[in-house]
């Protein structure tokens, strides 16, 4: 039923999805800024509020079982990642490189911020083509290793296929529904693209609740009633991640017209408690 | 309170959704601003003829391919466009092709980024041609999208606009030129034929040169036209659009004008010796792609021949009118390298063989075959620009194919010279050398057919750049 209730709410969204307004902007109850990196400091990402993931992706700090069959091998060098004109820039790259044909990069708050509830949000320009897939996203600690994907429980703020760039995707993962068989919604840009402009997209997460949003307009709710298993996200803190990987089973091999680089510039991330 | 929000929105959003119907997009309407001028009317053909449209069809087309069809329309409109393609063999023309003007002087279209239209057709059909801003009085902003594949089902298509901000009196709204598919003419319709400002088409990536980056090595007093214009945009999706742009759209640029100068048409013109490289931009965006200019100096023209043109039957010269042939490099596949790169100095022609192993001119297919039973000699003068290797050879080829008047059949004749860098003349670098094949004695020469130049007795020429004129043969 949860299921059949979210294919409705997907057509409605999916027949207006415009983006021009921010009318239904809440009363904000999340006022009160309880992290963020605003990236104002050139160079490399602040080692007070990130950790970086180095390698195929395949590992989250020694726990094999990710990457998705992705593509890229993701780096801290300047040429994937850096911190310039107020911006934090990820940028994909067609080069081999320690054995993979693509290099990117991947930046977590792991070990440094994880929280549970609140408002969070960045304010991003993707990138495009075939094959590009950035994402922003949350994940629950792991208590040392002793607890496994999917029931430490992923918060999708966005995801993105770089072959579609109109929409953006959000998404929850939890034990009974991970991977194909996440809890998803979309929204689409009927006049519009999300790689030629900025737009903040940010969820409001609180007891028995996600919200999404793009640019303050509410596209989603997701509550214990819509999952199919276990709720894992009243208990669990979460840390964030930014990346853009290259490949992998969301989105396929980028093709010969995928134009390399590409580039996901994201202009500030910000966590809010009520 | 959280929950309240939630209703709130929800209530927002259908109360948006009824606005949608009412007033698609939220955008700014261009038709808002008040410009004197040109009208910027949008709408080509949306139910019928849009105000001051006409039809004009190519010259040479079918007359009657287009027609307004009131039973096949997208969407259940009033009527579309339908364009009928003959079979081969079709009396009334071999393809159908038209231009659609506006007859008012033009469009504002500044406010728009792409002409759209839906279209369907009776079979899968690929157009050949199909775009806007050709209008028979120059074509200066001319857009054409090669090979649109159609569907039996009706689909939308965009044509990017590649720089609209030029197109501030434009009267070709739309062209397209189709022929047979596998000879067989098939039918398709145009519908909703009109300019939109997509917000979904965006990534816009001019190129020049279709987006290499090569050089060419030249002469002053050559020109050399800037090849592959083109621009490319990305659709919501993810498909990228290319179309080819007429030269206006874009700004060209030399890196040294003393070298060479590139004029608003993309047309080069070598003034002095050195390197210069030309690039482009449209709308501020650099091009993909570059011609580097390497010019070594002044061209020495190849000897004026001094035969009697009463007594000459001329192939590849500016002194003689010359035969029609079929073509001037056939590029046999799959094992001939050799490319060209014909070139003009002051008015002067000459063939250029790049990455020489063999070529072959031929006269036989759609040209008749050369009766020179009078004539006595085939003369050629070729060029060598670079040094010529110990062990090169080059061989003039010249092919009789009897009186089947057909390549092979067992009653063809060949004769051949050859020379090396030890024969007289010598294969030598940097000076023109002539060629002369005795062909006095050779047993059928009515039905001449082909001229090969080839390396197979001295295969260290295989690579090298020949540049050849007058070719001719005299009593």
């Amino acid at each position: 039923m949860a299921t059949f209730r979210l294919i409705i709410t997907v057509a409605l969204i999916g027949s207006l999805g415009f983006g021009c307004d921010d009318n239904n902007a809440s009363e904000k109850p999340y006022t009160n800024v309880v992290w963020e990196d605003e990236f104002e400091t050139e160079g490399s990402p602040d080692s007070e509020k990130w950790n970086f993931d180095i390698g195929t992706g395949v590992e989250i700090f020694g726990v094999p079982g990710w990457g998705n069959n992705e593509l890229q091998y993701y780096t801290d060098r300047p040429e994937n990642i850096r911190v310039r004109d107020g911006m934090l820039e990820i940028t994909a790259r067609g080069e081999s490189y320690e054995g993979s044909n693509y290099t990117s990069a991947k930046i977590l708050t792991r070990d440094i911020f994880e929280t549970t509830y609140g408002r969070f949000e960045a304010r991003i320009m993707l990138p495009f083509g075939q094959g590009i897939w950035p994402a922003f996203w949350l994940l629950g600690d792991d208590s040392g290793g002793s607890v496994v994907w999917p029931q430490i429980g992923e918060i999708d703020i966005m995801e993105y296929r770089g072959q579609q760039p109109t929409i953006i995707h959000g998404s929850v993962h939890g034990p009974g529904y991970s991977a194909g068989q996440a809890v998803t919604d979309s929204y689409r840009l009927d006049n519009g693209r999300f790689d030629t402009d900025f737009y903040v997209f940010a969820i409001e997460w609180g007891p028995d609740f996600i919200r999404y949003y793009v640019d303050n307009e509410l596209y989603n709710e997701i509550t214990p009633d819509d999952v199919s298993g276990e709720w894992v996200f009243n208990d669990n803190t979460f840390y964030m991640i930014l990346n853009v990987a290259v490949g992998g089973s969301f989105v396929g091999p980028p093709n010969s017209s995928t134009p390399f680089p590409q580039t996901m510039y994201v202009d500030y991330v910000r966590v809010y408690s009520e | 309170m959280n929950t309240m929000v939630f209703k709130s929105t929800q209530r927002t959003i259908l109360a948006s959704l009824l606005i949608m119907f009412l007033a698609t997009g939220c955008e700014r309407s261009v038709d808002g601003l008040e410009e004197p001028g040109f009208t910027t009317n949008p709408e080509v053909y949306i139910d019928g003829f849009s105000s001051g449209l006409e039809y004009f069809p190519f010259a040479d087309s079918k007359q009657d391919a287009f027609s307004v069809d009131k039973d096949v329309t997208y969407d259940n409109s009033q009527s579309s466009m339908r364009f009928d393609i003959p079979n081969v063999g079709n009396p009334s023309g071999s393809y159908s092709g038209a231009i659609f003007r506006d007859e008012n002087g033009g469009r504002d279209l500044t406010g728009y980024n792409a002409l759209t239209f839906y279209a369907k057709a009776t079979t899968a059909g690929t157009v050949n041609e199909i775009g806007f801003g050709q209008d028979f009085m120059g074509n200066e902003y001319q857009v054409v999208r090669s090979g649109l594949r159609l569907a039996t089902y009706w689909q939308k298509y965009i044509i990017p606009i590649p720089d609209a901000s030029v197109l501030t009196a434009e009267q070709g709204m739309f062209w397209y030129a189709e022929g047979p598919e596998g000879g067989d003419g098939y039918s398709f319709w145009v519908d909703e034929l009109k300019y939109e400002n997509l917000g979904t088409i965006a990534q816009p990536r001019p190129a020049i040169n279709n987006g290499n980056d090569e050089s060419q090595t030249t002469f002053i007093g050559t020109t050399i036209q800037i090849p592959g214009l083109t621009f490319t945009i990305n659709q919501a999706n993810g498909v990228d659009v290319t179309v080819g742009a007429a030269p206006a759209y874009y700004s060209f640029s030399s890196s040294n004008t003393d070298v060479a100068t590139v004029d608003g048409n993309g047309t080069v013109s070598v003034v002095g010796q050195g390197t210069a490289e030309i690039t482009a931009s449209l709308n501020g965006i650099d091009a993909d792609g570059s011609l580097t200019v390497e010019s070594i100096g002044s061209f020495t023209p190849a000897p004026t021949p001094t035969e009697d043109p009463d007594n000459v039957i001329s192939i590849f010269s500016d002194a003689y009118e010359n035969v029609p042939v079929d073509f001037y490099n056939g590029f046999y596949a799959p094992f001939q390298t050799t490319t060209s790169n014909d070139f003009s100095v002051n008015g002067d022609n000459v063939l250029n063989y790049e990455n020489f192993n063999f070529v072959g001119i031929e006269f036989n297919q759609n040209v008749p075959t050369i009766d020179a039973s009078n004539m006595n000699t085939l003369s050629v003068d070729i060029y060598l620009p670079n040094d010529v290797p110990s062990g090169s050879a080059f061989a003039v080829n010249l092919r009789d194919f009897g009186a089947d008047d057909s390549f092979g059949g067992g009653d063809d004749t060949i004769a051949s010279t050859v020379i090396n860098t030890g024969s007289n003349p010598a294969l030598v670098s940097g000076q023109w050398i002539t060629i002369q094949l005795d062909i006095s004695g050779m047993t059928n020469k009515s039905n001449l057919g082909q001229i090969v130049f080839d390396s197979d007795q001295g295969p260290a020429l295989q690579g090298a750049t020949i540049y050849v004129d007058n070719i001719y043969m005299y009593q």
